[in-house]
């Protein structure tokens, strides 16, 4: 096996001009390290960079200094360009503006057209996809008439389809309403699990970033904080003064520990609460 | 001024293959000064039940009154409707279309008729409720401005007008926690300070939760429940059963209870929660 | 709600037309229409009725539906057998003042409406039964020999897909930002001419600086996806002509022959 990590991004500056030629530092001396199977969010608050560190990983954004590596390759390297984008797939924030066709099957079908496969190959890959995010029946449907959940699977299942390592999510889930986002949420969990893709996910909502292997904060174009999502979330007042939300769970240990309960401070979802809460009373 | 819905239903496409029942007979009243929270998933019926008050889609049957006067009648001249009922779409940012920020916001001002020293005092009151500093700002672009603080361009937008029932459908969506903070803050000293009526269309039951005094629940174009926060989230079965959540504090209570606690379940904010616990703990050190 | 309605009208009932190969329907469609012009006499008229109805027929789409769509075109199709009533010149049957009727106005009338129905149906049965992006498919196909003078067939075909993706998103979106601006007391409905076109610039900018902003986050993930052109793309369902095809385009060009011959008789 491979042991070279999926994308390696290593002191990369990224700079812009903005339309009132004031040139801005967007990522500012980043390094990542993310490993193959992983499921890394990143976080951060609208204008903090995760969006432009999501566009360097498949090259749609070149550093202006240091080096991102997919697989190994070099996103400076034109030549490798297609295979670049062919490993790292990447599912968009608005589900409207990033469905090409206007069929469902012919939508998932784009990619592996782009990438010049057999015909019989392309409408094996599309069935499989589509079943994959659950969504096979709607095959035949016209993309317009969906709800958002079901568009943004229809977009995952168009960047299975070119069987890709690694997916980046940019913010998938900021348009949807709670049930979209448990849908497209589900299907991002179950491509890391079972199909073992790498899977970025940038997003503010941080319930979403409780099931995750790592978190990655960040502020300013920098990142400020790199761990489990217990290690980020037990630093609630930290994060609090960033604006960024903490699991309601985890805030509330955080209380309990200042009135002097002794409650782990990485509690993170409901039922760990609840055994927590439990032992301290059988203690007594 | 207060809202009476008397068995309004709505059907889109009446008689196509596409017709939709999008509200069933939907009675209900909205006292003045009320804190509305509106919430059922999407196709629920809650857009299509707002965009009738401010007259913008036309009742197929039953009647509305907005402070006794019934706006469902022919005839009733909908600007007056509009200048009393403001409606802030969903991204409202997307409507934004004026050189400068002031332009922009005096649109609706002017539209009413207004004099110009009239709209010019009124843009400013707008801005200063939605905290943009009216000097700094007036005569930029609004595509200049961050998403959040085009966002609350096009809020004041709306608040120029200076109705007395404000709406908002999903104001906070795609913002950050930050962005989102900033825009409910502001919305609930609207409510405070300006005794307007607000109806908050959300998603976010920890958003609710902490604003409103009334959560209006609708599903399947009816409303399915109505009540205080505390009333609507100690009813988390039911609302789970038609796809919608509660906070995640409520839900910790419950499963306390299943485990043997007596904690009450009306509970949704950390802060109310801390308290109840360390009760809980200390009364147990106690006993 | 605008987004319910079927753009180009596609009726989908699986038959032999709608299985039939989009260019066979595309040529068919033209021979139908160079038939068509060349008819001079009512007798020829029943050729064309004759094929429409037997492709209706077969194609399963009730006759209702078809008849429908001339619905939004009868006042075309009504000025047009006015003009000819009455710009016609022979024997008046009518007058009124310095208005005539004449007999040859009332014939050219009826033949020139009838020729105009006809296109109208003839041609609507081919959006009818050809899905938007087979049809697409279908003139890529047939424009394909001309790329050797440069012209861009896969990016007209792209960019045809790619209109009628976004016509519902723009139709919903347009009726989304004038509630906006009706809520901010803009008029659209009254008022003359030049304060209508006024009254238009709150729903135009705001839709054009969407659409550019949808164009752009497009191009983006189009590119995400290894879109580099129409160089070495294959195609998941490749047109293929079939027997049935074969036939059909005999049968067309039969009717061709015929309606020649009508003439030149």
């Amino acid at each position: 096996m491979n042991k070279s990590p999926m994308i390696s991004i290593t002191d990369v500056t990224y700079e812009y001009t903005n339309v009132d030629d004031t040139d801005l530092i967007a990522l500012d001396h980043v390094d990542l390290t993310i490993k193959k199977g992983e499921h890394l969010v990143i976080i951060g608050h609208n204008g903090s960079g995760k969006s432009t560190l999501a566009k360097q990983m498949n090259a749609l954004l070149l550093p202006s200094s240091g080096v991102v590596k997919v697989a190994d390759m070099d996103t400076r390297d034109p030549a490798l360009l297609w295979s670049i984008r062919q490993t790292a797939g990447m599912v968009f924030q608005n589900p409207d503006n990033q469905i090409v066709a206007t069929i469902v099957e012919e939508d998932v079908a784009f990619g592996p057209e782009n990438l010049g496969i057999e015909p019989t190959e392309i409408m094996n890959r599309v069935t499989a996809s589509l079943e994959r995010v659950d969504m096979l029946q709607y095959r035949h449907k016209a993309p317009h008439l969906l709800s958002g959940g079901q568009k943004q699977r229809i977009a995952i299942a168009g960047v299975i389809a070119m069987k890709p390592d690694c997916i980046i999510f940019d913010e998938p889930t900021a348009m949807l309403d709670p049930s979209g986002r448990k849908e497209v949420i589900n299907a991002m969990k179950l491509l890391n699990r079972e199909e073992g893709i790498t899977v970025v996910h940038i997003t503010h909502f941080m319930e979403e970033a409780v099931g995750a292997h790592r978190v990655a904060v960040m502020e300013d174009g920098r990142l400020v904080m790199v761990g489990t999502p217990r290690e980020v979330f037990t630093r609630v007042d930290e994060l609090k003064k960033l604006g960024l939300d903490v699991p309601q769970m985890t805030e509330l240990a955080s209380e309990l520990r200042k009135e002097g309960i002794d409650i782990p401070a990485d509690v993170l979802t409901v039922e760990e609460m609840v055994t927590h809460l439990c032992q301290l009373k059988l203690m007594d | 001024m207060s809202i009476k819905i008397d068995g309004l239903t709505h059907t889109y496409n009446p008689g196509s293959p596409f017709e939709t029942h999008a509200l069933k007979n939907v009675t209900m009243e909205i006292e003045s000064g009320e804190f509305i929270g509106l919430i059922g998933h999407t196709g629920s019926g809650k857009s299509t039940l707002i965009q009738h008050l401010n007259g913008l889609l036309k009742a197929t049957s039953g009647s509305i009154w907005i402070n006794s006067v019934e706006i469902t009648k022919p005839g009733v001249k909908l600007k007056d409707i509009r200048k009393k009922v403001g409606l802030v779409f969903q991204y409202p940012e997307y409507q934004l279309f004026e050189e400068t920020i002031e332009k922009d916001i005096a649109f609706g001002p002017t539209n009413l008729g207004l004099k110009e020293e009239e709209v010019r005092q009124r843009v400013k009151e707008a801005m200063e409720m939605v905290k943009l500093p009216y000097d700094e700002l007036k005569d930029r672009s609004p595509f200049d401005l961050s998403g959040g603080q085009r966002r609350r361009v096009a809020i004041a937008g709306v608040l120029a007008m200076q109705p007395d029932i404000l709406i908002l459908d999903e104001p906070t969506a795609s913002l950050d926690p930050r962005g989102r903070d900033e825009i409910l803050e502001q919305i609930k000293l609207l409510h405070q300070q300006k005794k307007m009526t607000v109806i908050l269309v959300s998603h976010s039951m920890e958003d609710i939760g902490r604003l409103v005094n009334r959560i209006i629940v609708m599903h399947q174009g009816t409303i399915a429940f109505s009540g205080t926060p505390r009333e609507i989230f100690s009813q988390a079965e039911e609302l789970e059963s038609i796809g919608l959540g509660v906070p995640q504090i409520s839900h910790l209570m419950k499963a306390m209870n299943r485990n043997g606690c007596q904690l009450p379940e009306d509970v949704f904010t950390v802060e109310e929660a801390k308290t109840i616990i360390m009760d809980y703990l200390r009364g147990k050190h106690h006993a | 709600m605008l987004k319910d309605i079927t753009i180009g009208q596609h009726y989908p009932t699986g038959s032999v037309v709608h299985r039939l190969d989009p260019r066979t329907k595309i040529i068919g469609t033209f021979v139908f229409m160079a038939g068509l012009f060349m008819v001079k006499n009512f007798e020829a008229y029943f050729v064309v009725v004759t094929l429409l109805i037997v492709t209706i027929k077969a194609s399963k789409v009730p006759f209702r539906y078809v008849l429908k769509g001339l619905k939004p075109l009868m006042v075309l199709i009504m000025v047009t057998f006015l003009i000819n009533l009455f710009m016609t010149r022979g024997d008046v049957f009518f007058a009124l003042g310095p208005v005539t009727m004449t007999w040859e106005g009332l014939r050219q009338g009826i033949f020139m409406a009838l020729r105009l129905m006809f296109l109208i149906v003839g041609t609507s049965m081919l959006t009818l039964t050809t899905s938007p992006i087979t049809l697409t498919d279908g003139i890529e196909q047939l424009l394909n020999p001309l790329k050797k003078i440069h012209v861009p067939a896969h990016e007209l075909a792209m960019m045809m897909t790619i209109a009628l993706r976004f016509i519902p998103t723009l139709l919903e979106e347009t009726d989304k930002i004038m509630k906006a601006q009706m809520a901010r007391g803009a008029d659209f409905e009254s008022g003359n001419l030049i304060n209508r076109a006024q009254s238009l610039v709150p729903l135009l900018v705001p839709l054009f600086i969407s659409s550019f902003r949808r164009a752009d986050d497009l191009a983006m993930a189009m590119e995400a996806r290894c879109y580099r052109g129409g160089e070495n793309r294959t195609r998941m369902k490749a047109l293929q002509w079939h027997r049935m095809d074969v036939v059909v385009l005999l049968l067309v060009l039969g009717y061709l022959g015929i309606m020649i011959w009508m003439r030149v008789r």
